[in-house]
């Protein structure tokens, strides 16, 4: 079972079953928070489930993971993130030393954040059934008066920005499930984007798309953004910037650097105009030093998302499908 | 006398269907008229032809034998009916106009100069001497320029050359050979050659532009040739140095080049050709034919390096014949490289200003015309194994012929698979395959499926439907079938299903009718999300049952094991239990720091999918005995195995044998573990490659009959259907198929189809209008 990969399988489930189900299909935005009206104010809400294995691996664990993810889904609306609330699945028998390690990050993480854990829960469940320590979390956020951003906001001629390295979570993780061990070690890039892109939106610039490039990596988010804008993508190769140690995993592995996950990087989609700006913004802040334009929306080809090669030749970046399947037959 | 006479008279309708307008089909039925001394007429209408004959009872019986035994060459009869009508009396023969649109009128295949138009083109007599265009309605370009239909001039290409006087007197003469002969021209008024360099500047003005190209050939240059359905890149076939260049241009790896050769003498000494080859290599479709090569042909060794075939074709346009030199020429290069006009990975260019653009790189100067191509066609490439074609790419010279379905169908259109891509369109009782399009990593290739599947609706009028695709999650075929559905309804079935489906449908079996189902390939996406590529399937068009499939091995990494065969011998080796001892070959080609990580990944699954694939078995086995550990072009390393294989002395062999067990679903599972460890002990005993490559082909086919015993014992059926790209295997398919026969099965082998991708629409179609789906369902 894929379904987990974050690609075209999890998508199957949530357009097919879940929306339907919840009796919100046909008039949801798929994006990973939600905007809407509470007296008067803008608030931004999402929500989300953490099941990482491992989860501890280089450079962070299932808590910080878990805080970072939802302030980052929020800052992804253009939200300042405020409060988060947070609920552990625990499996009887998981040592405590890890509980609280888990925990301990997950705080630090809000700090870091600048948001505040307020309320929370906290489940045991028969060895058995569950799998060590699972982790939702929840937030809220503020949605200033005139930022509007979302996937369906991708226009022809916005540049695409990347805030930094791509794969490098995914890589880390990988690296140590299974013991896989690569030449060079690589650390998660997990980390809070709420102030990257608070510099991104103090430029001024009429910022159409934030994503946080996660499960499924850019291959997956810009697969959805060129789909639900209705325009396609096309990225040039040799931009992209692969790290030495994920393009080796990758080689080994056999994966595709754009279909791994990130944690702690953003891809902006931004009127050409304005994106010098935005990136000078972006590499002001530590976590956009990175930060360089990979490629560009276009009117043709609409929904899907090209690769141009070094060898002239436009290579179609499909949506992950969840798990490595050979195509060559 | 008259009341006798008139007595014995007889009127008769001839109604022919079929591929049987724009094929000189009218004159011949007037020729014929003619020669019997018959009355009456001809048209062409919604059914096909329709021919009124009238005279004595014998000479009109006499005429409808000749209809079919002497229609001309590009006709295809599918059917004749007949019918009594009362005499009419009369005189003469008349061609009528057309009546009744074009219904289901079949377009033509691209066909070869024939015989009469190459006399006429070295005859300086004739007012078309070396005119690079000839053709009549015997021959010449008709798929790659028609624009729409009814087929006529001004539905073609053609259409902005207006004919001279004098081909319009031809064309307009129901006794010329060019009778409505749609794209007829001559050095008057038909396309022009010329010579340019990237600048698009001519080349040696006033020059005749062949003469200057065959200069440049000559010399070690690479000419971009327009031809038929595209761009060639062509060079000297005996120069190493222009063809290493162009190899190193087009950064081509070691994939073979094909190689045109003047004539088929020229042929026969660069490679042992059967009857049945040369009769593919001269025949009206001119595939390129892959035939052994013979040592010392004198062809430089960068023309397909490690390959034991050589890719021959012969001229199949009145250009190429220019090229290659006419008797009494100045000499020149007698054997060229011929491969396709393109960039790594993309389609065939077709237009000139791309030509200019995309190729300029890889060109030194273009050798062109102004007639436009309207589709994209690459050259075929074919093969004769005992006695019977074996088709391995179906496209110039064969698209669009339809294939006859055994029953009806409703409009349907088949994507196809993701290499070696071509769909399909079917609706009543044809299917027509396009031309082949490519491997669909390439967003050109993407646009070029669908410029090519538009093209082929507007030649068949076939309004899909019904959409049918591979089930393979990833596959870009498939979601080009989800993004162009527009509402229709998209149908995913299994890949080996369709390859079996579609050796069904080539061979004519009905509705009904079951096979025992070998489908052997690379790999394609099984229900159970395993790699599936080495299965026997109980098969009907719309069920089928997984009745034996080769035993499960992890597959790290996706293609890049496909890629990198050492990495699919260590999983085997892994699997058959064996360490990975540093004198195996594919220890010592994996680096240490990926056999590392393979090792963790074999012990775990991380990164793993498990596989059944026969073809990734021939990789693994290729690196197992030293033959090739990587690989830059897919089925590399089994390709060159079969050549390892072919160089074994005769005789019985080694006897390798897979061992077959029942699982627990009742399904039959063979572990190729005994014959790893087998060519293991072999290979370290000092027993030479070809002994154990010969000994594995015979281990395989062994085991194919073997598991068709099986299966016939529980189920009773006993016609075996062979598909999947290891069929292209010639060495295999046809060990297997004698002993298939031996054991008194009936064996259906692919050939009017490719066994690999390219074939697989066609299954595709007859599963999906069959109602069927990837559902392996119990048998019906
Ligand atoms: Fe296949
Ligand atoms: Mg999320
Ligand atoms: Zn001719
Ligand atoms: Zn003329």
């Amino acid at each position: 079972m894929g379904h987990g990969g974050g690609g075209a399988m999890s998508g199957e489930l949530v357009e097919h079953l879940f929306l339907p189900a919840h009796g919100t299909a046909g008039n949801t935005v798929l994006g990973d928070s939600a905007v809407v009206d509470v007296g008067g104010a803008r608030i931004a809400f999402s929500t989300d489930a953490y099941v990482v294995k491992p989860m501890v691996f280089p450079g962070g664990c299932l808590g910080d993971l878990a805080v970072n993810g939802t302030v980052n889904d929020l800052a992804m609306a253009g939200a300042t993130p405020l409060y988060l609330s947070i609920a552990y699945i625990l499996q009887e028998g998981t040592p405590l030393t890890e509980v609280r390690r888990i925990a301990a990050a997950a705080g630090a993480a809000a700090r870091a954040a600048g948001v505040r854990l307020i309320t929370g829960d906290t489940k045991v469940v028969d060895n058995g059934s569950g799998d060590g320590v699972f982790v939702t979390t929840s937030g809220v956020g503020l949605v200033a008066a005139g930022v509007e951003i979302g996937p369906h906001r991708a226009t022809p001629g916005d540049a695409v920005l990347i805030s930094g390295d791509l794969g490098v979570h995914g890589v880390a993780v990988l690296s140590v499930r299974a013991g896989l061990e690569f030449d060079t070690a690589v650390s998660s890039d997990t980390a809070p984007l709420n102030g990257l892109v608070a510099a991104v939106l103090a430029t001024g610039a009429d910022v159409h798309v934030l994503r946080d490039p996660t499960r499924g990596g850019v291959a997956a988010s810009l697969n959805e953004i060129a789909r639900t804008a209705g325009v396609g993508v096309s990225l040039e190769e040799r931009r992209l910037p692969v790290p030495g140690g994920v393009a080796d995993a990758c080689s080994l592995l056999g994966l595709d650097p754009l279909e791994v996950a990130n944690e702690g990087k953003l891809l902006a989609f931004v009127p050409r105009d304005d994106a010098d700006r935005v990136l000078a913004a972006m590499r002001g802040h530590p976590l956009g030093a990175g930060a360089r334009r990979i490629g560009v929306c276009v009117p043709e080809h609409p929904g899907m998302v090209v690769a141009r090669t070094a060898l002239g030749g436009t290579r179609v970046v499909n949506m992950p499908i969840g798990e490595q399947l050979p195509r060559i037959c | 006398l008259e009341l006798i006479g008139r007595g014995r008279r007889q009127r008769r309708r001839y109604t022919v269907s079929g591929l049987v307008q724009g094929v000189g089909f009218r004159p011949f039925a007037y020729a014929t008229a003619a020669a019997l001394a018959l009355t009456g007429s001809v048209a062409n209408t919604a059914d096909g032809v329709v021919i009124e004959v009238e005279g004595d009872p014998d000479d009109v019986a006499e005429y409808g034998r000749r209809l079919r035994a002497q229609a001309p060459p590009l006709a295809m009869i599918v059917a004749v009916a007949q019918e009594e009508l009362p005499s009419t009396g009369g005189t003469g023969f008349t061609i009528e106009p057309s009546r009744g649109g074009p219904a289901r009128t079949l377009a033509s295949p691209d066909v070869a100069t024939c015989a009469d138009c190459l006399h006429e083109l070295g005859d300086p007599a004739d007012r078309r001497h070396r005119h690079p265009f000839i053709n009549c309605t015997n021959c010449g370009p008709r798929f790659t320029i028609i624009t729409g239909l009814p087929y006529d001039r001004d539905a073609t290409t053609m259409a902005s050359f207006p004919m001279c006087p004098a081909c319009r007197a031809e064309y307009e003469d129901p006794a010329d050979r060019r009778f409505h002969a749609q794209p007829i021209a001559c050095p008057a008024c038909g396309p022009r050659l010329t010579l340019v360099d990237a600048a698009g500047a001519p080349v040696s003005p006033g020059e005749d532009p062949v003469t200057a190209a065959r200069r440049l050939l000559a010399s070690g240059r690479i000419v971009a040739v327009k031809g038929l359905g595209g761009y060639h890149l062509a060079c000297d076939a005996r120069d190493p140095a222009a063809t290493g260049e162009l190899r190193r241009r087009k950064q081509r790896g070691g994939k073979p080049f094909a190689v045109m050769v003047a004539d088929l003498g020229t042929a026969r000494r660069l490679a042992e050709l059967s009857a049945g080859d040369e009769e593919l290599l001269g025949g009206a479709r001119r595939p390129i034919v892959l035939a052994p090569r013979r040592a010392g042909s004198g062809l430089a060794a960068e023309v397909a390096p490690g390959n034991p075939d050589l890719g021959l074709m012969l001229p199949y346009t009145a250009l190429h014949a220019l090229l290659l030199g006419l008797p009494g020429d100045p000499p020149g290069p007698d054997a060229l490289v011929m491969t396709s006009g393109n960039r790594s990975g993309e389609p065939i260019v077709t237009d000139d200003g791309e030509a200019l653009r995309r190729l300029a790189p890889l060109a030194d100067a273009w050798l062109r015309h102004d007639r436009p191509i309207r589709v994209p066609c690459d050259d075929s490439v074919s093969r004769h194994v005992d006695g019977a074609e074996l088709p391995v790419r179906r496209s110039r010279g064969y698209a669009p012929l339809p294939v006859a379905l055994p029953f009806p169908v409703a409009p349907t259109l088949a994507a196809g698979a993701d290499l070696k891509s071509a769909c399909a369109v079917a609706s009543g009782r044809y299917a027509w395959l396009s031309q082949h399009i490519g491997d669909m990593d390439d967003l050109a290739t993407i646009n070029a499926l669908t410029v090519t599947e538009r093209h082929l609706e507007e030649l068949t009028g076939v309004r899909p439907e019904l959409l049918v695709a591979d089930l393979h999650p990833g596959y870009r075929s498939s979601e080009w079938a989800l993004r162009n559905a527009d509402g229709r309804p998209v149908r995913r079935v299994q890949h080996h299903h369709a390859h079996v489906a579609s050796v069904m449908a080539e061979h004519g079996l009905g509705a009904g009718e079951r096979v025992i189902g070998v489908a052997f390939d690379g790999t394609g996406f099984g229900p159970d999300g395993a790699a599936w590529g080495g299965e026997v399937l109980v098969a009907g068009y719309r069920t089928y049952r997984r009745a034996a499939r080769l035993g499960y091995v992890p597959l790290a990494g996706g293609d890049a094991s496909v890629l990198r065969p050492y990495r699919m011998a260590l999983a085997h080796l892994h699997a058959a239990g064996l360490p990975w001892h540093s004198w195996l070959p594919p220890v010592a080609a994996c680096p240490r720091a990926e056999r590392d990580l393979l090792a963790r990944q074999f012990a775990t699954g991380a990164g793993c999918v498990p596989t059944s694939s026969m073809g990734r078995l021939f990789d693994a086995v290729s690196s197992l005995i030293g033959v090739r550990h990587a690989v830059e072009y897919e089925a590399e390393a089994a390709i060159v195995l079969e050549g390892v294989a072919r160089a074994a002395p005769a005789g019985p062999g080694r006897a390798y044998r897979f061992e077959v067990s029942v699982s627990p679903d009742g399904s039959d599972v063979a572990d190729p573990g005994p014959v790893v460890r087998d060519l293991a002990t072999d290979l370290r005993a000092g027993v030479p490659a070809p002994v154990l490559a010969a000994g594995f082909h015979a281990a395989v086919a062994g085991l194919i009959a073997d598991l068709a015993d099986r299966c016939r014992e529980r189920t009773g059926l006993d016609v075996v259907a062979l598909g999947g790209g290891v069929f292209q295997n010639a060495l295999l398919i046809s060990g297997a198929s004698r002993l298939l026969r031996e054991r008194g099965f009936t064996v259906l082998r692919p050939r009017l189809l490719p066994p690999n991708d390219g074939g697989i629409a066609l299954g595709q179609l007859v599963i999906g209008a069959s109602g069927g789906s990837w559902n392996p369902a119990e048998e019906d």
